[in-house]
């Protein structure tokens, strides 16, 4: 690089945006974590000083723990993203396996029917997914927000891991066809450890959206004991909106397990999105 | 993909069954969940329940939606405040992006990784922790932002924006681009990684630096790279709802001024208060939100993307 792109100035002021930026990001959460430790005095006479000795109060971890069904919400959550998550990858990987690897009649087509679902979401199908889970009985259970979620994260699923899947190298799957594999061990055996990387990808994009989401949970199981942890802790603040300790310390507890998560998958993610998985 | 030429040949073969088995499950789940309840809800919104029987009546929901004063004022409501929604979007959300991602992208950047990690933060929250998180934030009753703009001599500026009728949708629309601007930095700064040393090289031999260099070499570069964000925007915007049901609740206040086609939708499908809910309103509301969205795409594969030159490296 030349001198010009790296001097000192410059520098000091891509630092001083980038930090700016960060601040900004991180604040909001910050100050809801810092707050949820304090007591309700504190947090209100001085919202932006860390606990002290004096001000540290766990009531509102007590109260959540008392009055809301927390790991209830946890283990739904948990339940409804592993099975989704499960799913769409190796439904996603088969489809995937399947486009990329045979020439059929109808691949062409068939590739465009599952792309179809990257751009036009599945919320607007709402009206008729109730009535669907309504006339199969599965109202309030976690398996209606499993096949929602897996047919949601399917397509995005297939159009990446089709496009690893084109890597793999055709010698290798040959010699496994001349060693006499089945076409299926060659699928579970050759391709699927070869694009790990990639399945990792597409399981941090499809989790996400999934542990995130409001609107299914809310539609399809509202119930006490299929509420996952988004709609848990959305419920929960509307009941407790004057009890700020339970409030802050119910909103630290919902971003605390996202956050590990992220920071320990964030590297992936990363990787993903910039080796262009999603170009 | 050009494999037709090749069909001929594998006309001649046994059926291959594993073909079959690959795509089905796949397929079922995609078909039966996603792709017929889509249809099933536009074919809703031709009929209408009367003593419980489900009546065609071809485009008179549409009519009921379009004609009578009570639906449209919602549905012109819900959709202007739609489109304020994403135009901000667009003229906050993706400079900043391309902003962070071109200062990012600079090779000697230190700490580039934490920058990374810590701007992209907000994106994977829910809208509930957001929205909640926000509204505390800006709540007069709290006074976190009164404080600080107190520090920087702004106290006189502060308003209870959420509460305001003629602030509250833009506020909504910053606290999503605060959650969302992860997403174009790291699409543009993968774009920008992926601009080849030698051209950049090549531009500073030519003199061409700093932000003429951006301007006249990175962007066209990374236009194809906007083009994708501009659409996921728009299609992520026109399908909002979580965001303003966790701060404003579903009547979306003060006064409807924040309702968005996601909260629309979500009141006249479930009702809401004394007004029970309507699934045929519903699904015709949602064929509207559909045809919006399906024009966004298609302007966007068939002007844009093919105007748009991809740079070959």
């Amino acid at each position: 690089m030349s001198k010009a792109a790296t001097s000192l100035p410059r520098t000091i002021g891509a630092h001083a945006i980038l930090l700016t930026y960060t601040v900004i990001a991180l604040f909001p959460v910050i100050v809801i974590v810092v707050n949820s430790f304090k007591s309700r005095a504190a947090i209100f006479r001085s919202p932006l000083t860390p606990p002290t000795a004096e001000t540290f109060d766990l009531i509102g971890y007590t109260t959540v723990m008392a009055q809301g069904d927390f790991i209830q919400y946890f283990q739904n959550s948990l339940t409804v993203t592993v099975a989704s998550l499960f799913l769409v990858l190796l439904f996603g990987a088969m489809a995937a396996f399947a486009l990329s690897e045979y020439r059929f009649k109808g691949n062409t087509m068939m590739g465009l029917y599952l792309a179809l679902g990257i751009m036009i979401p599945i919320r607007l199908g709402t009206v008729a997914i109730l009535q669907l889970m309504v006339a199969s009985g599965l109202v309030n259970t976690l398996t209606a927000l499993v096949l929602v979620y897996t047919a949601q994260g399917l397509p995005l699923a297939v159009f990446i891991l089709s496009e690893f899947m084109k890597q793999v190298s055709d010698d290798l799957k040959n010699a496994g066809r001349i060693d006499g594999l089945s076409e299926y061990r060659i699928f579970f055996r050759l391709v699927l450890p070869l694009v790990r990387p990639a399945m990792a990808t597409v399981a941090v994009f499809t989790m996400i959206p999934i542990w995130n989401d409001l609107w299914f949970p809310l539609i399809l199981a509202p119930g006490e004991s299929t509420k996952t942890v988004t709609l848990g802790a959305q419920v929960f603040i509307g009941q407790f909106v004057t009890n700020w300790n339970a409030v802050l310390a119910a909103l630290s507890l919902a971003i605390l397990p996202v956050l590990v998560l992220y920071l320990f998958f964030s590297r992936q993610l990363i990787r993903g999105i910039t080796s262009g998985a999603v170009k | 993909m050009s494999e037709q030429s090749l069909e001929h040949s594998q006309d001649k073969r046994p059926t291959r069954w594993h073909i079959a088995v690959f795509l089905a499950p796949a397929l079922l789940v995609y078909t039966a969940v996603m792709i017929l309840p889509l249809f099933g809800t536009l074919q809703l919104s031709l009929f209408r329940s009367i003593d419980n029987v489900q009546v065609f009546t071809g485009l008179e929901n549409f009519r009921t939606l379009f004609g009578d004063p009570r639906w449209s004022n919602s549905f012109w409501n819900a959709l202007g405040n739609n489109t304020w929604f994403f135009i901000i979007h667009m003229l906050v959300q993706n400079p900043i992006g391309i902003l962070l991602a071109a200062l990012l992208s600079s090779p000697k950047l230190r700490f580039s990784a934490f920058y990374r990690t810590a701007i992209f933060i907000p994106t994977i929250l829910s809208f509930v922790i957001v929205g909640f998180a926000w509204k505390l934030i800006l709540s007069p009753l709290w006074g976190v932002a009164p404080n600080l703009l107190d520090m920087v001599g702004l106290k006189s500026l502060f308003v209870p924006w959420l509460g305001k009728e003629e602030y509250a949708l833009t506020a909504l629309s910053l606290i999503s681009v605060w959650q969302f601007v992860g997403i174009p930095m790291m699409l543009i700064y993968a774009a920008m990684l992926s601009i080849p040393e030698e051209v950049i090289e090549a531009a500073e031999c030519d003199g061409v630096t700093g932000f003429s260099q951006f301007w006249k070499i990175k962007l066209p570069l990374i236009l194809p790279s906007i083009g994708i964000i501009s659409i996921l925007t728009f299609v992520g915007n026109f399908n909002a709802f979580d965001l303003i049901y966790s701060a404003q609740g579903a009547l979306a206040g003060p006064n409807y001024a924040t309702d968005i086609l996601g909260t629309f939708l979500y009141r006249t499908f479930f009702g809401f208060q004394l007004q029970t809910g309507d699934p045929n309103m519903g699904a015709t509301i949602a064929s509207m939100m559909f045809f919006i969205i399906l024009t966004g795409v298609c302007v966007y594969l068939f002007l844009i993307q093919t105007r748009l030159r991809r740079y070959q490296f």
